[in-house]
């Protein structure tokens, strides 16, 4: 919090990322007002111009670690920075460019760039918490902007966030939809996923493809063999585990299992 | 019940119930199709009933079969149970606005209209039972499951189709239902004559009954309705031996059982949400941007995460071993303890929506049949 009579600084930081969280913060059209009554929004490149400078008592950092210069720089962030949120996939999982970590980034470098001897990249995409110390971190893959809310509504009074751990399968039962697996056959990783997005794709009737990591106390083998019978091979459980949240430990051990 | 006690409505009869209710101020839920399963939704007449349908139930599967005839009420339970109307999944408890110095606390509204169940089955009536124990007959009374119980209207029906999943004679809860209700059907299907015997099971229940057009049952009726309970009670997809079970459980947990169940589940909290007696919630606040408005709500938890047993220093319950335990042990065991019941009433429900089939009937057998007693 800061000192009284003073709004808390916000910054919002973008390291290796496709900028979609940081979307979600304009996302929350109706209540940027409001956003901006109470904090001031000091610095946030993707809304405004003001420039970097100074302290910060609230950082939302989006994106993973992927080069020797962010490596710094997200020291300098923590340096510079009260509270730590960090906020999507990349930012607490390495997000989908964690890929990297399973294959050689030289591999890559050569297909996707013209002239892969200008890219000066990390052998690997971390999460922000493998480099600094984070005091919170908001899933998803884009985060939900009710959450993001409920985290800086949870900051400026000082409280903890509602943003329960367990599975997307409890948002379902909430909302009473009905199981897409049990109930249609449906492949879903809404048992082994941390909830979150308000159960979306179950909604729609697909299964949920875990864009926000795993739950607390996953088990993903023991999914792993209804996703079997359900008819998934290999190929498609290793797909399945190896998306947007690739490195996070659980999936990634059991992509693993299925193939390297 | 004796011949001339015995009335029947036909399918006419039944919408004139549902008339009846509504015109009395009720808002009426009963069973309908939503998203291939049948669920508990607000409904109008008997054509929103799954007519000529059924389901198939097994551990982690249940898929909506066409039935031979034109039956209303010819299926099991489905993933909802009436918990969901008078326990709800999210409960508003107050809402609170600072003004200045002043604050104002509101106490959440009322539902605006009393329910009325339509189809309620033997296992779920036993289930409501449950639940007045815990929420009403403890030492804190819930006031708003105490409010919606005591105004909602139950039209009970005997099961007439036991579900690939349901063990309510192991559990004696089922499947005739005997107390509870209001009014109460029996689903007769006859060729193409389609009749309900009706009857009364409180003074509501007579005034409502009064008010419908029913004919005399005849002994071939009565006869056939008990055929219909008979033939439920003989066709029940599971069994679970309950005589010692309170002893059995509690004198094995450390059996290996227990690792094995941990290494299949979980932890995703489906059975505790479709379970009709869970009652578990925990409590959520919310505040806004400006710190001026606040509110409080209660939200169904669930024993199978970590943040459920979360004290000063971190979660009691570790391990799924542990809550998948607790859980089992809780429901079939301790509850007797607690509450003077089983805390089951055999539905089938935590089997047919646990996604890897975890099946509580067979956990007991295994465990009775290796235990070191």
């Amino acid at each position: 919090m800061a000192e009284k009579g003073r709004k808390p600084r916000l910054a919002v930081w973008k390291f290796a990322s496709c900028d979609g969280c940081q979307l979600s913060v304009l996302d929350c059209e109706d209540e940027l007002l409001a956003i901006a009554d109470a904090i001031d929004i000091a610095y946030f490149p993707e809304a405004t111009r003001a420039a970097d400078k100074g302290r910060y008592d609230l950082s939302l950092v989006e994106g993973s670690i992927t080069t020797a210069h962010d490596q710094e720089r997200i020291r300098d962030v923590r340096r510079r920075s009260r509270t730590l949120i960090t906020i999507g996939a990349c930012a607490t999982a390495g997000g989908i460019q964690a890929l990297r970590n399973f294959a050689h980034v030289e591999d890559y470098k050569s297909v996707v760039y013209a002239r892969p001897d200008y890219i000066e990249t990390l052998a690997t995409s971390t999460p922000i918490a493998a480099h600094v110390p984070v005091d919170f971190e908001l899933r998803g893959c884009p985060i939900s902007k009710h959450q993001l809310l409920e985290v800086i509504t949870a900051y400026l009074v000082g409280r903890r966030p509602v943003t329960p751990e367990h599975s997307v399968c409890m948002e379902c039962k909430l909302a009473g939809r009905v199981c897409v697996t049990v109930a249609h056959g449906t492949p879903c990783l809404g048992p082994v996923t941390h909830a979150g997005c308000g159960a979306i794709c179950p909604a729609f009737d697909r299964g949920c493809y875990g864009c926000y990591g795993p739950k607390e106390s996953t088990n993903a083998p023991a999914l792993a063999r209804t996703l079997t019978d359900l008819g998934m091979d290999d190929k498609a459980l290793r797909r399945i585990y190896r998306t947007f949240n690739a490195d996070a430990p659980d999936f990634r051990y059991e992509s693993e299992r299925h193939g390297p | 019940m004796r011949c001339g006690d015995a009335e029947f409505i036909d399918v006419d009869g039944l919408d004139a119930l549902f008339r009846a209710l509504s015109d009395r101020g009720y808002r009426v839920i009963g069973p309908t199709i939503v998203d291939t399963a049948i669920v508990y939704d607000d409904i109008g007449g008997t054509a929103d009933l799954p007519r000529g349908w059924t389901d198939e139930q097994d551990g982690g599967r249940y898929r909506l079969v066409e039935r031979d005839d034109d039956a209303l009420f010819g299926f099991a339970t489905g993933p909802h149970s009436w918990k969901r109307f008078l326990h709800p999944p999210v409960q508003r408890l107050w809402d609170a606005e600072r003004d200045g110095d002043a604050v104002t606390v509101r106490p959440a509204a009322a539902d605006p209209a009393p329910l009325a169940f339509i189809g309620v089955r033997s296992c779920d009536l036993q289930a409501m039972r449950i639940q007045d124990r815990v929420l009403i007959e403890g030492p804190y009374p819930d006031p708003h499951y105490a409010d919606r119980r005591a105004a909602a209207f139950v039209v009970a029906v005997d099961c007439g189709t036991a579900g690939g999943t349901c063990f309510c004679v192991s559990m004696e809860t089922g499947p005739e239902a005997r107390h509870g209700f209001d009014l109460k059907l029996t689903e007769i299907i006859d060729g193409d004559a389609q009749r309900f015997i009706v009857s009364a099971g409180t003074e509501a229940g007579r005034a409502v009954l009064a008010a419908l057009p029913t004919r005399e049952a005849g002994d071939a009726d009565l006869a056939s309705a008990a055929a219909v309970v008979d033939r439920t009670a003989a066709s029940m997809g599971r069994t679970m031996r309950t005589d010692d079970i309170h002893g059995l459980l509690l004198s094995n947990l450390e059996h290996a059982r227990w690792d094995d169940t941990a290494a299949r589940c979980l932890a995703c909290g489906n059975c505790t949400m479709v379970c009709p007696t869970c009652f578990c919630t925990t409590v959520e606040d919310s505040s806004d941007l400006t710190g001026t408005r606040t509110s409080r709500s209660r939200r169904w938890d669930s024993c199978f995460t970590a943040d459920f047993s979360h004290i000063h220093g971190g979660s009691v319950r570790q391990s799924t071993r542990s809550r998948y335990r607790q859980w089992a042990t809780h429901k079939l065991a301790t509850w007797h303890d607690q509450f003077g019941t089983s805390g089951c009433v055999g539905c089938g429900r935590c089997i047919t929506w646990c996604p890897v089939g975890i099946d509580i009937t067979e956990e007991v057998r295994a465990i009775r049949e290796t235990a070191e007693q």
